[in-house]
This record gives C-alpha cells, structure tokens and sequence, in this order.
C-alpha cells in the first residue's frame, strides 16, 4: 500500500547524514598532516562513501518499489497520492503495512549495508596489519 | 516473480562490476546497489507473504505469473534510467563536457 515510505523516509535521513559526515571529513583532510604514515590511513573507504552504498540501495530501492505501487494502482498522481488515504479503513490497514513490512524492508536493507561495512573494516584492517608489522 | 527478476538483474550487475573493478568510471556498483536494495525490499514483502499463504505463495496462477514477470521487466529497465540518469549527471569520463563544449 505505502511500504516504500519507510525506506523512504530512511533514505533522506541518511543522504542528510551522509552529506554532513562529507563536510565534516573534507574539513578533516584539510586540517591532516600530510606524511607518509598518515597518507596510508587516508586510502581507507570514508565513511560517507560507505554511508553513499547505504543511500544508494535505499533511493533506488524505494524508486522501484514506488513504481511497483504504481503499476498496481496504489498511488496516484493526484491527491491524496495514496488511494488507501482516501478512507480511514484503509488508512489503518495501510500504516499496519507500514510499520510492518515497511520496517521489516528499511531493516533488511541497513543490516545488509551493516555486513558490508563490517566486511569492509575488517579487509583495511587486515591490509593495514603488514605495513605495522614493518614499522 | 518481480523479487527473482530483481534478483537477477542484481547478480548481472555485480558481476559486471566485479569484472571491472577497480575501474569505477562507469558508476557499474551504483546499478548493482540499486537493484540489491530492491531485491532486499521484495525479500522482505515476500517475507509476510509467504507467511501468510504458505506453501500457496509457489504455485501463483500462470496469469499472475505473467503480470509478475512483465512488472519486473519494467522494473529492470527503469532501475538501468535511473542509473544511466545519475552517469550523465556525474559525467565521470567527462565524455558530455568535451562533447558539449567542443567546438563545431
């Protein structure tokens, strides 16, 4: 009925997010000391740019979900864009949705992002171990 | 039968991506997480589907099949224009730029 809202929803939170770890890590470089020890740690994956696998399965994901709606005839270009909004019957069914298989596809989609950034940190650690066993 | 069109939309992509990685100028990871965040939301439609109708879930009527597997379709090529859109945009390859400057 409305599901994709909630990865929706989730979506814009993290592109905000996302944008000002950005700011927050240009100002950072800007600031580092640029020698050699220091340059390594800076080939590692930022975290925006693991946040942007994030909103990039969320945006997408929503977009063709939303366009699944469309096909079946649960959202609308005119108002009030969600045909279950046009009763309170619906409308009650609808947030069940929402909160239930809405919830259920944002979780499924952050704890997939969640192994993918575990599985990230844990090979920049094992690449990083070497050049400090040099050290 | 939208879920494994999805699936295999994702799969492709991955694969494509992986076989040119680390070269990233195709933004091929962008399509490959576009289409694994949908496959992730159907996952989990499917999830409270199968719950509720059990071993019926795998034995759709062939029409709902059909519909099923011409929505997914539709999906796929929308997922490659908001890909294609998001490429043109970042312009990785600076390929519109030199063209739209050049002078004729």
């Amino acid at each position: 009925m409305a599901c994709f809202l909630v990865p929706t929803a989730e979506a814009i939170v993290v592109t905000a997010v996302k944008h000002s770890c950005k700011k927050r890590e240009s100002a950072s470089v800007s600031k580092m000391d640029i020698s050699p020890g220091v340059l390594q740690s800076s080939q590692r994956i930022s975290f925006s740019q693991k946040l942007g696998w994030l909103t990039n399965m969320l945006w997408g994901g929503s977009l063709l979900l939303a366009f699944e709606h469309v096909w079946h005839g649960e959202v609308t270009p005119w108002f009030p864009f969600l045909t279950a909004a046009a009763n309170p019957e619906d409308t009650v069914a609808m947030l069940h949705e929402m909160s239930t298989i809405g919830v259920s596809m944002a979780l499924l989609v952050t704890l997939a992002w969640a192994g993918m950034v575990l599985v990230s940190n844990a090979m920049e650690k094992r690449a990083a171990e070497p050049s400090a066993a040099v050290k | 039968m939208t879920l494994l069109t999805t699936v295999f939309a994702a799969i492709i992509s991955t694969v494509l991506w992986y076989k040119r990685a680390p070269d990233n100028s195709m933004r091929l990871g962008t399509l490959s997480l576009i289409y694994w965040g949908a496959s992730l939301m159907w996952l989990g439609d499917a999830i409270f589907e199968y719950a509720e109708l059990q071993a019926e879930y795998f034995t759709p009527a062939a029409g709902d099949m059909l519909n099923d597997f011409y929505l997914g379709l539709s999906v796929v090529a929308l997922g490659l224009i908001a890909w294609l859109v998001a490429l043109l945009l970042q312009d990785p390859r600076r390929v519109l730029k030199t063209t739209l400057l050049k002078k004729t």
